[in-house]
């Protein structure tokens, strides 16, 4: 543990925290330059989230503490994501934490908060969208799990700063077809879990077809900020997460200094950005696919993480 | 072409069902059922169209104004029995042995005993007073729960509640309410010109202003015996040809919208807005207001040929690039399917008619212009098949445009003038294609003013099908399936 690593987290979660909703306003601003449309700009989600910080508070009658403090749950579980997942640096005094299963288990922890506070509000609409979320979140957690247990194999640990820093070292530990099925695999549950095409549309303003959208609808206000702040931070970090498991250079070493650290968060910006940028660019040509097609698509990318735990042990590549 | 004579006969009620039964046997189709009130005695107006000879058949019942009853026709035809009770609603007649006999188009919070279309009505009543309460239909079973939707919704769209009883994501049955917009567009037309009703018409249904405003001037035509030229009537099928092209181009691009496909939902607005401005420059009105009127026809200059056939093969490729993508005829197929039995007993009208097989199309069946369109038909009744109708359509309204372009050759016609034979009536009836569907007006006129126009919008009879399409279809697809059939809202609720 070093004074710059402690910087560096610091830095590090300061980072997701403002720059999530720079990346959701860079993915919809490309996507609206590709589809011929002007857009609003890539700064439109912060002017929409400090509209939202000043407007009135509407609590639903009859909602329980559930609803009031799903929002916090779920800003604080990607906050926490943030600070122990490798992004900018390797040396984070939580670096004990930031175990594979630890991360999982934080994501599914917002996702659950939001799915019971959609049951709490007792709409219909909520609680279709809550069993839609269940869903999708009980088909998308093992593919995440077994598909970065395929990359933790090579470096024989679940702890992803080690699997990083693993990968610096040996690049051939993910330029294998373990690595190529795992990343297939991760980025068909990244597209679910975040609620974007071709699963969820996040631009819709058809009630009936939504799956996150219907279990916020009843949020407004600074709570409905800080919703979509969480969930931008928690398409960031998988972003990112993704992005150094498979491109990790340019990330501060564990004994880095300052200037390691900058470097890292602008390695890390850019990938992020680059990775968005190509998410919304596919997105822009793709449709919605029937919602009974979902568990096809994700039984799917399971099996791709299956496929690539068994090509982790078997397939493995000569020592050298 | 000579508009055909109708065959005018007064029945007694006793005598109704017989005679209904045998014109609907015969092949005829009920178009409409108006109400009157003419002061001492009530009317009641039942009007049969049958194409190929077209022929109009009316059967006019008398009704004692203190007491109107009807036999009810609602087993003879589905129609019939919804116009009884629009009949009920607005004028107090009750329909004998009506099997639903409940409120259809008078919304809730109007006080029983009121008809607002009564001549001594009075001014609407507030709202505050007591409210008869809407029933349900509960469907009960383990896991069955319900979905209340609207009538204010996320998108910019017309109101209407919809009630979906669902077991996990599939319907086991949608109860459509509607009639939040009534604006007593009927009785606004009461005491004006026929010049003045027009600007009336064209306001029934925002997206369909030239075809009501064409039904409109055809009524108050056949009512008066004005004769409109062969030119004349090419400048009005071009101009309502232009509207279902523009119309159904927005659909596909909303089609395609619906299931999340926005990067064509772009284009097929660009294409939307190029059609627009082509209205404006040759109307002078992006929606094609003020170009048609009773006995009068106006165009400021005719559609350049070759600007058509850009846009023709826009909306060509636009069309195919939409289908091109899996995921989309995926959504397309099978969804949401009215079957034919289902269309016909529904009296469906339109591309939903003709997706699901039946031909009814009024431009043939009861045409009033020499060139006629090719018929399109699809047979499959699902979301596809109407998306293809409406592909299919544009494609037939080009080349229809195309022909018209060509013969037409005076841009401001003559107004129409009485034909010396005929006598004036007091009443007609114009029956128009529109994109949606065939609508029919029936009007009586009375010293040159308006005494009852009468409107049926496709939409009136397309309603009752979107619930019946959607058994056995999942929550999440009845956007989709709401699309495929874009219904007016404004036009069905008068």
């Amino acid at each position: 543990m070093s004074a710059a690593g402690i910087a560096g987290t610091v830095a590090q979660v300061g980072t997701v925290a403002g720059g999530a909703p720079g990346v959701i306003g860079a993915m919809r601003q490309v996507r609206a330059r590709l589809e011929g449309r002007a857009g609003p700009g890539a700064a439109q989600p912060y002017r929409d989230l400090r509209k939202l910080l000043t407007k009135e508070q509407l609590v639903p009658e009859g909602t329980t503490v559930v609803f009031s403090w799903a929002p916090a749950v779920i800003a604080a579980a990607a906050l926490v994501t943030a600070s122990i997942v490798p992004l900018a640096t390797l040396g984070s005094p939580m670096d004990q934490a930031g175990d594979l299963f630890a991360v999982v288990g934080l994501l599914l922890m917002g996702t659950v908060a939001l799915i019971l506070a959609g049951l709490d509000t007792g709409t219909a609409f909520g609680g279709m969208g809550a069993s839609r979320e269940a869903t999708i979140a009980a088909l998308v957690e093992p593919t995440i799990l077994l598909a970065v247990f395929a990359l933790s194999v090579p470096a024989n640990s679940s702890n992803l700063s080690v699997m990083v820093a693993d990968t610096t070292r040996h690049a051939g530990h993910v330029l294998s077809p373990a690595g190529a099925l795992a990343f297939a695999a991760l980025v068909v549950v990244v597209i679910a879990e975040t609620g974007r095409l071709p699963v969820d549309n996040p631009s819709t303003h058809l009630e009936l077809t939504m799956v996150h959208e219907a279990m916020v609808l009843e949020y407004s206000g600074p709570k409905l900020a800080v919703i979509e702040w969480g969930a931008a931070m928690r398409l960031t970090v998988l972003l990112g997460v993704i992005a150094n498991l498979f491109v990790p250079w340019g990330i501060a070493a564990g004994r880095g200094g300052a200037l390691d650290v900058f470097i890292g968060l602008v390695a890390i910006g850019a990938k992020i950005t680059v990775a968005a940028v190509a998410l919304a660019t596919v997105e822009v040509f793709l449709a919605k696919i029937r919602l009974f097609r979902v568990p096809e698509l994700l039984a799917g990318s399971f099996l791709l993480a299956l496929l690539a735990v068994t090509a982790s042990y078997f397939l493995v590549g000569q020592p050298g | 072409m000579t508009v055909t004579g109708r065959d005018i006969r007064v029945v007694s009620p006793s005598e109704l069902p017989e005679q209904a039964a045998s014109w609907l046997d015969a092949g005829h189709r009920l178009a409409l059922v108006a109400g009157h009130d003419d002061g001492p005695h009530l009317r009641a107006v039942y009007l049969f169209t049958s194409p190929r000879p077209p022929q109009r058949v009316e059967l006019h019942v008398i009704l004692d104004a203190a007491h109107p009853t009807v036999p009810s026709l609602a087993a003879l035809s589905f129609p019939a029995g919804r116009f009884e009770r629009e009949m009920h609603d607005l004028f107090g007649v009750i329909p004998l042995d009506h099997p639903l006999p409940r409120r259809l188009v008078r919304h809730p919070h109007w006080p029983a005993g009121w008809y607002p279309m009564r001549h001594d009505s009075g001014p609407a009543p507030s709202f505050d007073q007591t409210v008869e309460p809407y029933p349900f239909v509960t469907v009960e079973g383990p896991g069955v729960y319900e979905i209340p939707v609207g009538p204010v919704h996320a998108g910019l769209i017309e109101p209407g509640h919809f009630r979906f009883s669902v077991v996990g994501e599939t319907i086991l049955k949608l109860k459509a309410r509607l009639w939040f917009v009534h604006r007593g567009m009927e009785k606004l037309f009461q005491g004006r010109t026929p010049a003045e009703g027009v600007h009336l018409a064209e306001r029934i249904s925002g997206d369909s202003a030239a075809a009501h405003a064409l039904a409109f001037s055809q009524a108050v035509e056949d009512a008066l015996g004005l004769e409109v030229t062969p030119t004349g009537q090419r400048i009005r099928a071009l101009l309502v040809e232009l509207e279902r092209v523009y119309n159904h181009t927005t659909d596909l691009g909303a089609l395609a919208n619906d299931v999340g496909y926005s990067l064509l939902n772009g284009h097929a607005q660009a294409i939307r807005e190029r059609l627009l401005r082509l209205n404006h420059s040759i109307t002078g009105h992006r929606l094609l207001r003020g170009s048609i009127g009773p006995g009068v026809t106006r165009l400021n200059r005719l559609p350049d040929p070759d600007q058509l056939a850009d846009i023709a093969a826009d909306i060509s490729e636009l069309a195919h690039l939409i289908l091109a993508s899996t995921t989309v005829r995926d959504r397309f197929t099978g969804t949401a399917v009215l079957n034919q039995a289902q269309a016909e007993d529904l009296g469906c009208l339109g591309y939903v008619a003709r997706a699901s097989g039946l031909a009814g199309d009024a431009r043939l069946d009861h045409p009033t212009c020499d060139e006629v369109p090719d018929l399109v038909g699809h047979g499959q009744g699902d979301v596809l098949a109407r998306f293809l109708v409406r592909r299919d359509e544009i494609a037939a309204s080009f080349e229809l445009i195309g022909r018209l372009h060509d013969l037409i050759d005076d841009l401001s016609p003559p107004d129409a003038t009485r034909h010396p034979s005929d006598p004036e009536r007091r009443s007609g009836v114009g029956i128009v294609e529109g994109w949606r569907g065939t609508i029919t007006h029936r009007l009586e006129m009375s010293r040159g003013r308006l005494t009852r126009v009468k409107v049926v919008d496709p939409s009136w009879f397309n309603w009752p099908a979107l619930p019946a399409a959607l058994a056995d279809t999942i929550v999440p697809d009845f956007p989709l399936a709401n699309k495929s059939f874009n219904l007016s809202y404004a036009g069905n609720d008068l």
